[in-house]
């Protein structure tokens, strides 16, 4: 045979027995497929296709070389495209990382040549056999960023590998953010032909952001709620911005935190019996606070009069008044949850989604306002109205499996009350398949007429046992939906749980740079709280530091700035300052230190990227931001 | 098969050699004749070359191991340096030991120095022999160094033949200043009868080999006309024979009928020729896509990109930005541009394509205006849509001309191609045609015609 290839059988066999060992405890990430048994090659390769969540990608390949570490192999090396400049560093990279297994196991000086390495590792594989398992353990390099590697040194580095695969077998694993024909933009066919190649998609993230959504956010358990803008907001820079589900998990812990050190009355912000004893023991200040919360002064304005007095001040009865709302609060979400996803799954089938086509969509609108005043939600209505039977019974039988997961007394009732209907709906099928049957009769002309005639008035006049059936299902329904999807603000104490200042997120998460700056160098006040500070827009004060200053002043230049000119412009507003004598000698004459202290600010100018030098014309230079004023 | 002769070499030896180098037979006589009895000086340098998979290292190393002839093996891809090269050489010729005496950056000099040193303690009894692999990477090495091994039998007075191996022939080698010419020699390509007997050799131990060279005949029928890589064929062979077998072991057809068995796998072979070279699925992975889906999915056509929504934008902002002229922009992004008069707009020089052209590069600042431009809502200029556009760098998405470092006004090309912007287009409902530039030249072109 005239061929280097190298057959690879033993080891397919060998990943086979590997997968079936792990491939139970680990059903949580999709790794657990990484290592399908793959053989034929020289190297094996996996291409990991992962998305452009690049934040995402260091916990993934974290906790996959973990998982390979425990399972697999112990020789397993993760490289970024930012520490391998050349092959030479790269293979010292790979040295490194390897060396600390080899010298455990060998404990041979091992010098800085990875041929040398492998050579030594083969010269030792018997050793190793006995130390280690009697199968060759593969090495593992893991390329996280694929795209950002330089393309020569990766087909050196393959091409180095592909030599010592009968001695040392090599799995590759390239971390692909956008399209796996990446490979073949990068690697000729001279080394992609050495490749045996497997590819893998992650989970989209969207559908990730789902998952963490109902774990985190659709659920009872956790007693902090996000109000519907902070959920917008989250969302959003989620699908403008970086696609990154663990830059959003961030975002909710902020908000947390936000909320339990902003918010005194997140005291009450815990599980059930924990906030009711803590309710019991509310100091003085906040009850007041509770107070003057909005939901609590509506909830007051509802009582009677004479409740209403002592609501105002009495403080142990707020205490008990608080303990019975912070409870029907808890009820509220217990009970929320199952039926959003019931009304979710009815309508997520529907044409066009009227409510939208994953849950967030529907929650933000339930929470924001009353969903059942919408127009959506009505001609979602008038689309379940239509619907034929087997799709209607496949929807309710959903719901009902959702609500036997719910352990509310009342969830109980409605899961009752729908497997009721769904025995009906049943119960009518029989009956109409006897129908049917009697249908399939020889008709002649006047039966025809009869019953044509028939069907005529049937229009017109009564619906069939099922259109009546259908109506109080979707009747049903809709008092469901009005009765618990009742939105978050209206009911009393909802302050305690839900985080609702957006616009703080909105600052903190989704920063602009450029606008900070401006606003520090056109309001100074804003960050350095020096009251000589305070201005009129539009005037420049010549207490503010120079870089201010000399910032305004230049706000009223053109493309080109004269260098002297804004000197002197410069100078007159320190001498305005120092006294108002302007018809004095000194007046626009300018010393030294003001020369240098104008000078100082123009570079860090010029250091925020504000202006520029130019070589178009002497002692002027150029603007590079426009507008801002 | 003509016996090969070669006095000092032991006849069993070189008749399994044989055996084993099929279709290479005149390769092996002329080499072995080349290189003499094994007491007797060699010619000084040879280059062999030839394409891909024509077994060029494989009839070379198979001589080298089986008449058990000193040597050193060296894969000029390992040498990242000169130094390794000359402490592979050493150490395999005089052991480890002398190899620790190169000097830490070892000279050329060096090198003859202690070669010299060591062949005078052990002269060589039988020739040695240097085998580079893949000479071309010795080009961007030391200039001085391919004219010194091709001479070094003279420079280091000792019985060695340095033999270089390449796909690529030997004018692109030799240096400007001239130097000893080796001796060129030549591995022809594989014929198509050459192919059938060596893919043969591999035939399944349970089916009869007859069975298997039908198949590759059949094989080599479909592919020949696009593929003669040796290697890419016995991937496809491997590839596709269970699926050649699956009708004798339902019991459908028996062995000795080839043209039910073709009817059958023709289609197969079909769609395999779409993702030849491509190495985008392992075998696994094959089977599976047979299995599960009547036609096999090919991976490069759903190439889809998910990118957040501005990131998109961004994308589609530099696309414009590097196949419109910048004197359009007014025309296409300003609401009140104004009429433009049909003459001035075309100038001879855009008349050209600018799809033949190639992306033009253009700075941060245009970028982001038409970005501001096409995107329809207000966008503040968050660090994050800024983090976007090195991100998409890095995905090589754009790339960034000139410097790296290069902090004020970076410029950027956009590197991807039109109908990937049409499908992202689509997806958030832009309509890229309006702006382009080359639509409205092609309009202008065509109106006179109407």
């Amino acid at each position: 045979k005239n061929l280097k290839c190298v057959g690879f059988e033993g080891t397919g066999q060998y990943y086979s027995n590997l997968k079936s060992r792990y491939g139970n405890n680990i059903d949580t990430c999709n790794i657990a497929q990484l290592l399908a048994p793959s053989i034929i090659d020289l190297s094996k390769t996996f291409y990991c296709h992962l998305g452009v969540n690049v934040p995402d990608h260091a916990m993934t390949f974290r906790s996959l070389c973990n998982l390979l570490q425990d399972s697999v192999t112990p020789f397993v090396v993760s490289v970024h495209a930012k520490e391998c400049a050349g092959v030479c560093k790269q293979n010292e990279m790979l040295i490194s990382y390897l060396k600390s297994f080899f010298t455990l196991v060998c404990q041979a000086t091992l010098t800085i040549r990875i041929i040398d390495l492998l050579q030594k590792c083969t010269q030792v594989s018997p050793k190793r056999k006995e130390n280690l398992a009697k199968n060759d353990l593969p090495v593992v390099v893991i390329f996280k960023d694929f795209e950002a590697f330089n393309s020569q040194v990766l087909q050196d580095f393959i091409l180095i590998c592909s030599r010592y695969t009968q001695e040392l077998p090599f799995v590759f694993i390239f971390g692909i953010a956008t399209s796996p024909s990446a490979i073949q933009h990068r690697l000729p066919h001279s080394v992609s032909s050495l490749l045996c190649i497997e590819v893998f998609h992650s989970l989209s993230c969207t559908q990730h952001l789902a998952s963490v959504f109902d774990k985190l956010i659709l659920n009872s358990q956790f007693p902090f709620k996000l109000s519907s803008r902070v959920i917008q907001v989250l969302v959003g820079i989620f699908l403008y911005h970086d696609f990154s589900v663990q830059n959003f998990v961030k975002g909710l812990q902020f908000s947390m935190l936000e909320h339990f050190n902003s918010q005194p009355l997140s005291v009450l912000c815990c599980q059930k019996h924990e906030a009711l004893l803590s309710a019991k023991i509310l100091s003085k200040q906040n009850v007041e606070r509770i107070r003057h919360l909005p939901s609590f002064m509506r909830y007051v304005e509802t009582q009677e009069p004479q409740e209403q007095v002592r609501l105002l001040t009495n403080d142990e009865h707020v205490k008990e008044v608080c303990q019975k709302l912070l409870k029907n609060l808890h009820t509220y979400h217990k009970n929320y949850y199952p039926i959003l996803q019931c009304l979710h799954s009815l309508t997520s089938s529907l044409p066009k989604f009227p409510l939208g086509k994953h849950i967030r969509e529907l929650h933000v609108s339930c929470i924001e306002k009353n969903l059942w005043e919408t127009e959506e939600y009505d001609s979602a209505l008038q689309l379940l109205r239509i619907l034929a039977k087997d799709e209607l019974v496949a929807a309710l039988r959903s719901c009902a499996e959702i609500l036997k997961s719910a352990n509310t007394k009342r969830m109980q009732n409605v899961l009752q009350q729908l497997e009721d209907f769904l025995g009906r709906l049943e119960a009518l099928q029989g009956k109409s398949d006897s129908v049917s049957k009697m249908e399939y009769q020889r008709t002649d002309l006047f039966q025809l007429q009869k019953t044509l005639l028939e069907k005529e008035s049937r229009r017109t006049k009564r619906m069939n046992p099922f259109e009546v059936l259908r109506s109080q299902v979707i009747d049903f329904i809709d008092s469901l939906v009005r009765e618990y999807l009742t939105p978050a603000e209206f009911q009393p104490l909802n302050e305690v749980c839900y985080y609702s200042s957006s616009g703080v997120l909105r600052q903190r998460l989704n920063v602009t740079p450029r606008t900070s700056i401006q606003a520090a160098l056109t309001h100074p006040f804003y960050y350095l709280k020096n009251e000589s500070l305070k201005t009129n827009t539009g005037t420049i004060s010549s207490a503010a530091p120079d870089l201010c200053i000399v910032y305004k002043l230049h706000l009223e230049c053109g493309r080109l700035i004269n260098l002297y000119d804004w000197l002197e412009a410069y100078v007159t507003v320190m001498s305005a300052a120092e006294d108002q004598d302007t018809n004095s000698e000194e007046c626009g004459k300018f010393d030294s230190l003001k020369h240098a202290r104008f000078i100082q600010a123009v570079s860090e100018m010029e250091f925020l990227g504000f202006v520029k030098s130019t070589k178009q014309k002497t002692d002027h230079v150029a603007r590079l931001t426009w507008g801002g004023c | 098969m003509a016996l090969i002769k070669c006095p000092g070499y032991p006849e069993d030896t070189l008749r399994s050699l044989a055996e084993r180098l099929p279709c290479r037979e005149t390769q092996l006589a002329t080499l072995l004749a080349l290189m003499g009895q094994p007491d007797q000086y060699s010619y000084p340098s040879v280059f062999i070359y030839g394409h891909r998979a024509t077994g060029k290292s494989h009839v070379v190393l198979s001589i080298m191991k089986d008449l058990e002839l000193p040597h050193a093996s060296v894969d000029c891809v390992e040498c990242v340096s000169s130094g390794l090269l000359f402490h592979q050489v050493l150490s395999a010729f005089f052991g480890p030991d002398a190899a620790a005496l190169l000097p830490r950056c070892p000279s050329l000099s060096d090198f003859v120095r202690l070669y010299k040193q060591m062949s005078s303690n052990s002269p060589a009894t039988q020739t040695r022999y240097i085998i580079l692999d893949r000479a071309e990477r010795m080009r961007d090495m030391d200039f001085s160094l391919l004219p010194a091994l091709l001479r070094l039998q003279e420079l280091v007075n000792d019985n060695v033949t340095v033999i270089l191996l390449s796909e690529i022939v030997w004018e692109k080698f030799r240096p400007n200043t001239g130097c000893f010419e080796p001796l060129l020699f030549h591995f022809p390509d594989y014929s198509k009868a050459e192919l059938v007997q060596i893919l043969s050799w591999d035939h399944h131990p349970s089916y009869t080999p007859e069975l298997y060279a039908s198949y590759i005949n059949i094989l080599l029928g479909v592919f020949f006309s696009v593929c003669r890589d040796l290697r890419e064929l016995r991937h496809l062979a491997v590839l596709n024979f269970s699926k050649f077998c699956e009708p004798l072991e339902k019991g459908e057809a028996k062995e000795s009928d080839i043209h039910k068995l073709w009817k059958n796998i023709e289609p197969h072979l079909q769609r395999a020729m779409q993702t030849v070279y491509l190495r985008e699925v392992s075998s696994v992975q094959w089977e599976q896509q047979f299995f599960f889906s009547p036609l096999p999915v090919v991976l490069s056509a759903h190439a889809h990109i998910e990118l957040p929504y501005y990131s998109k934008f961004l994308l589609i902002a530099a696309y414009l930005a590097s196949f419109n002229p910048a004197r359009t922009d007014r025309r296409f992004f300003l609401k009140s541009h104004g009429k433009i008069r049909k003459t001035n707009f075309l100038k001879k020089h855009e008349k050209t394509s600018n799809h033949l052209l190639g992306p033009k590069p253009f700075p941060l600042d245009r970028l982001m205006a038409i970005f501001y431009s096409v995107v329809d809502s207000r966008v503040a200029p968050t660090a994050s849509i800024f983090s976007q556009i090195s991100s998409l760098v890095t995905l090589q998405l754009l790339s960034q001309v000139g410097h790296d470092d290069q902090l004020d006004s970076p410029k950027y090309k956009c590197s991807v191609s039109l109908d990937f912007i049409l499908a992202i287009s689509r997806c958030v409902c832009v309509c890229v045609r309006l702006y382009r530039y080359q639509y409205y030249k092609f309009l202008n072109d065509t109106q006179p015609y109407i």
